[in-house]
């Protein structure tokens, strides 16, 4: 299972590295989309399954208008200059780096080792929804019961990103 | 599109709406719920008009009909939510419909009601931004 | 372990992508990459060796499920990321329209 799990992170990795440096913009689009397809194979095999069908279509949706954006343009990439912005660009993306890595190290050491669960909010959840809600899915009833606001919130943040894009689509700029 | 993609594109759309509306139902007895079932509503309309071209959809000047009940719906499902401030116990998010035996398709109390509102919220809102972005991009000259 | 050490890598590719890229659309697949490889750190938290789905049947006796409250997380988290990946190709869209170019040292030459 880790060493599954292992090797389709590593090839998200690489999937992520191409995309990055690729030349041409649909080719990164479409690497980039490699990277959301390996996701949901990790999410089947860690018994997640509403994740994967919610992750499946958000994926394809989001590769269609990429794909739309990118092909209504230009799709080359101008060569990357090394200049002072560049060298220093690339200082400062890796002293946050070294900072990040830091950080991680003193965190790590709390974690428990993976498959080994502690269960210390969730043992109250597991076994109190299918008294108190009647529903089957343990997902669905912590989503719309227990945490109901977290569901509004996200109902709100989707009308409004509809709104914005209409709105940053609409104004008429100054000549 | 050619020919044979039009014709399957026809054949399959109704069998993808189905399905969604499936999972949207079924929310609280198998994995789904209204948020994987509304994003594959908006999929089967986009399908059609990926399928069709925007020939037939540019007699419409602008995107009201997906606009107007994504509205809508979050409308009903914020009237839900305060509903449970007058039934029961007075809290915001009641649940006040019974709960019934699990595993049936009539129980979990407002789960199922939640489900559909939220399914078509969410249908909604994806073929709006879909449309603005791809089909109606024109800036509209005041 | 191990696992969680590739999921910061991924965190940090992202990370290396957003900073020093000129392009605009690699800078929003840059910032989707940094989404997913929270995503996919959270549901490793909650996996238990063992366990099976969150769902309810009769056909299971004693059964250990594995923790439903990080997919619960998650599953808002997956459209709240394509929300911002729409509405950052919105603002994409707007400049390529008036500036004819996706670098932003172009942009911030010319100055509109």
């Amino acid at each position: 299972m880790e060493l599954t799990l292992s090797i389709l992170l590593g090839f998200m990795i690489i999937g992520a590295l191409f995309a990055l440096h690729a030349k041409d913009l649909l080719s990164a689009v479409i690497a980039a989309g490699i990277v959301g397809y390996s996701l949901v194979i990790c999410f089947l095999l860690l018994k997640a399954p509403d994740l994967a069908i919610v992750q499946i279509v958000v994926e394809t949706i989001t590769l269609i208008i990429m794909v739309a954006v990118v092909l209504d343009s230009t799709r080359e990439e101008l060569n990357v200059k090394i200049d002072t912005q560049q060298i220093i660009n690339m200082s400062l993306a890796f002293i946050f780096m070294l900072v990040l890595i830091f950080f991680f190290i003193q965190a790590i050491e709390t974690l428990n080792p993976f498959g080994e669960h502690s269960l210390r909010m969730a043992s109250a959840y597991v076994g109190e929804t299918a008294a108190k809600t009647g529903s089957a899915n343990l997902v669905t009833g912590v989503l719309f019961d227990f945490r109901g606001y977290d569901t509004l919130g996200e109902a709100t943040i989707l009308f409004t990103a509809a709104i914005g894009v209409l709105t940053i689509l609409r104004i008429k700029g100054k000549k | 599109m050619s020919l044979i993609v039009k014709k399957v594109a026809q054949l399959i759309t109704g069998f993808i709406f189905l399905y969604g509306l499936y999972i949207i139902v079924h929310g609280h007895l198998t994995p789904g719920g209204g948020f994987a079932g509304g994003a594959i509503i908006a999929g089967a309309y986009i399908l059609q008009i990926l399928a069709f071209g925007k020939a037939p959809l540019l007699l419409v000047k602008k995107e009201t009909g997906s606009s107007i009940s994504e509205s809508l719906a979050i409308l009903l499902f914020l009237m839900m939510a305060v509903a449970g401030f007058f039934i029961g116990t007075k809290v915001f998010f009641n649940n006040f419909l019974p709960v019934g035996k699990i595993g049936e398709l009539v129980s979990a109390g407002a789960i199922p009601i939640y489900n559909i509102l939220i399914g078509i919220e969410v249908a909604a809102a994806l073929l709006t931004i879909f449309l603005a972005l791809i089909i109606y991009k024109e800036e509209i000259e005041e | 372990m191990i696992v969680y050490v590739l999921c910061f890598i991924l965190f940090l590719v992202g990370l290396y992508g957003l900073i020093t890229r000129r392009n605009l659309i690699k800078i929003v697949i840059s910032l989707s990459i940094m989404e997913f490889s929270i995503f996919i750190f959270l549901v490793l938290i909650g996996y238990i060796d063992g366990g099976i789905a969150p769902i309810i049947t009769e056909q299971v006796i004693n059964p250990t499920y594995v923790d439903p409250l990080p997919q619960a997380m998650v599953l808002t988290a997956i459209v709240i990321g394509l929300a911002t990946t729409a509405m950052l190709m919105a603002i994409a869209i707007r400049l390529y329209r008036k500036y004819k170019t996706f670098d932003i040292r172009e942009i911030k030459n010319l100055k509109g």
